[in-house]
């Protein structure tokens, strides 16, 4: 009767962030290749575009609700706004934030995975 | 009011919490059976995971108690836990998986490469998982007391005391199938009974929970007071008492309330009749159902604005530095997946949220004496069994306190195994494997425990908010300038988390030993993260300015690998897991 051997049992603890920084290669900048300075330069222009529409997702979405705070304050008509019978506050911070938020993020992910395909595409044709 | 149906279903959560916990991990598993499996989880099962472990007792029983308590305000709870995650997806999801990180002083090392800065990070790390950890176990005696009439004591210590057989056992952490499940069941215990409460509520011809009075007892009421209070009457009452009002002892004789604040003692029963004004205990401002419906208090003074403004920064900018959300994002295959995988997480969060709300207006009607002892958490516990008679309402019942347990369970997991794994690896540097983690989990379970038991009394929400603080001011400047400036040094980093954090902690501290009456002061220290946050920013800026001959040698290629999509060739995105051997 064979038995299959048991693998021994590991605990993953974190990885082996040293070990590795050892033997990683410098793959990005190799002094002799003239196509490696064009791609560090498709590299900055990515995260700079990434960080751009990370920036403008934000903005909208934290900026347009930090403005809520101060609309309650200034303008207490605002108060006995209702939508079916509930206080504009409740629905807005209880309902409607959440579908904003995904659409913001929808609409992020959609964006940022086009800029990595194109920024794809130009690698690969350098 | 115990219910013997919710012990059954606590008893079951905790059963199930162990056995899978010892029989999940005999499963062998190599390393490699680790990294097969984490990279083939599809991004709706581990945002279902992620959504099971954030969801915390926080979030299962303190968001609807705040509402409860305080009105619309406190909606900012939940939505910048929510944001929270949109923020983390923009700025730091992809590039967090690409950078192999497991933990964040696992990042700080590997993108300054520096040790020192590495140490403050882990120091950091176990600070803000103690603090997030306090509240849950509190949580769970509040939880087990209301459900079981169990001593205030039991919760805490059950829950330490099997997360920490877990996690020594073998670890939740790699358990994604669970942690999936608990978000479901979560949702599940929270969901279903709101759907009765609500037929219910609507049977009861839907009574206005507006109204220009203050919440009254609909029914006869009796409350036993656990622990001395004082309390505002908001209108005339006459209640029959026994035991001590305002220093006089009572017997079982009618005792009026006149408006005002009165001091009544532990284990002092209260007989209210129906109709009556419920006194408020005094933390809670005694306000009618029309004022606590209005947002900013009802007056939009510059301190409500300025403890709704810090309470945005601290939720919307701390969810990415909560250990145990960082850890999760290394079980994704790639960036991409990763970012999709938070996109879902979004989803998850919304829909749950929308459900504390009912529950909070609700108790306004069917649960007020909460507002008198105080435990507003307990509203979720309660409202089910309250508004649904029966063997149905009990039931219910016991699936809310079910869900409230895997609640604690989830959270308290993912925060014990994180902190150990940084406090044997880093804080306590010890040597000899596993042996040596069993050690350093039960360290990091006991000292929360041990806070909960002899702080009692600390509002959880102002314990979550201090960590969301700490983690905004230190690990939100350091995840951001670390993926997006390349300039960043590891002396700004050090200097950075330590202004940051450092200032956000020693005022929650000061909260906690010092009294600061009410005022400007006690909001500033209550809600540090509006003045903190900006001087973490600072410094960590100012610090790398002016030390630009610390920046890290291999930046560019850390930065390649940040940010460029996996499968080019053109950074080496593959780590390897440290691995110990079992003992």
């Amino acid at each position: 009767m064979n038995r299959k051997p048991v693998p021994e049992r590991v605990v993953v603890m974190s990885p082996r962030t040293r070990a590795s920084r050892r033997t990683r290669p410098a793959p990005v900048s190799r002094p002799d290749d003239r196509t490696s300075e064009l791609r560090e330069v498709y590299v900055r222009s990515l995260i700079r575009g990434q960080l751009r529409r990370g920036l403008i997702v934000s903005a909208v979405v934290a900026g347009g609700l930090a403005v809520v705070p101060l609309l309650f304050a200034f303008a207490p008509a605002l108060w006995t706004v209702t939508v079916f019978g509930v206080g504009l506050v409740w629905v807005v911070l209880g309902v409607a934030v959440y579908p904003v938020v995904l659409l913001a993020g929808w609409m992020y992910v959609w964006r940022t995975e086009r800029g990595e395909r194109e920024f794809v595409e130009l690698v690969e044709q350098s | 009011m115990v219910n013997g149906y919710s012990v059954v279903v606590v008893a079951l959560v905790l059963v199930a919490t162990v056995a899978i916990g010892t029989y999940g991990f005999r499963i062998s598993r190599t390393t490699s059976d680790f990294y097969v499996a984490s990279r083939s989880i599809p991004p709706f099962l581990n945002a279902s995971a992620i959504g099971g472990e954030y969801l915390s007792a926080a979030s299962f029983l303190g968001v609807a108690g705040l509402i409860f308590a305080f009105g619309p305000d406190m909606l900012w709870f939940p939505v910048g836990y929510t944001v929270g995650y949109l923020v983390l997806l923009v700025f730091v999801a992809a590039p967090l998986r690409r950078s192999g990180a497991y933990t964040l002083p696992d990042f700080a090392e590997s993108r300054l490469e520096s040790l020192p800065v590495r140490r403050v990070a882990s120091v950091l790390t176990v600070g803000v998982g103690w603090l997030y950890l306090l509240p849950q176990l509190q949580g769970a005696g509040l939880t087990l007391r209301t459900v079981t009439g169990a001593p205030p004591w039991l919760g805490p210590v059950l829950v330490a005391v099997i997360v920490c057989a877990n996690v020594a056992a073998g670890g939740m952490r790699s358990i994604t199938f669970v942690q999936a499940f608990q978000y479901w069941f979560k949702f599940a215990a929270i969901a279903i009974p709101v759907v009765f409460i609500v037929l219910a509520w609507r049977a009861g011809g839907a009574p206005s929970i507006g109204g220009p009075h203050p919440p009254a007892f609909q029914n006869q009421t009796t409350v036993t007071l656990q622990q001395a209070v004082r309390v505002h009457a908001p209108e005339p009452v006459l209640v029959q008492a026994t035991g001590v009002v305002d220093g006089r002892r009572y017997d079982h004789q009618d005792t009026p309330l006149e408006v005002g604040d009165h001091d009544v003692g532990g284990q002092t029963q209260l007989v209210f009749p129906a109709g009556a004004a419920v006194p408020q205990v005094s933390s809670i401002d005694a306000v009618s159902n029309d004022r606590w419906a209005l947002p900013l208090d009802g007056g939009g003074t510059p301190r409500s604005l300025y403890l709704t403004y810090s309470l945005i920064i601290a939720t919307f900018l701390g969810t990415m530095g909560l250990p145990h959300v960082v850890v999760r994002f290394y079980t994704n295959p790639n960036g991409r997946a990763a970012r999709r995988t938070t996109l879902v997480v979004l989803g998850l969060l919304g829909i749950f949220y929308l459900i504390p709300t009912v529950y909070a207006a609700l108790g306004r009607l069917y649960a007020p004496e909460l507002l008198l002892t105080g435990q507003t958490d307990a509203v979720v516990l309660l409202l089910p069994s309250r508004l649904i008679g029966g063997v149905g309402g009990q039931i219910l019942g016991a699936l809310v306190a079910g869900g409230a347990f895997a609640a604690f369970l989830s959270t308290s997991s993912g925060l014990t195994v994180t902190v150990a794994g940084v406090l044997s690896q880093d804080v306590l540097r010890l040597r000899g494997g596993i042996r040596s983690f069993r050690l350093a989990t039960v360290l990091a379970a006991a000292v929360p425990c041990a806070a909960a038991l002899f702080v009692t009394g600390l509002p959880v929400a102002d314990v979550v908010g201090l960590a969301f603080a700490v983690a905004a001011s230190s690990f939100c400047p350091l995840l951001v300038l670390g993926i997006w400036w390349r300039r960043l040094t590891s002396v700004g980093a050090a200097a950075g988390m330590l202004v940051g954090g450092g200032l956000a902690l020693g005022a929650g501290l000061c909260t906690l030993v010092v009294h600061l009456g009410e005022g400007w002061l006690r909001d500033l220290m209550v809600r540090p993260a509006a003045w903190t946050v900006p001087l973490g920013f600072a410094a960590m800026i100012a610090g790398s300015l002016a030390t630009p001959g610390r920046v890290a040698h291999n930046v560019t290629s850390t930065m390649t690998r940040l940010h460029v999509p996996e499968g080019l060739g053109l950074a080496s995105t593959e780590q390897h897991p440290r691995t110990r051997d079992e003992d």
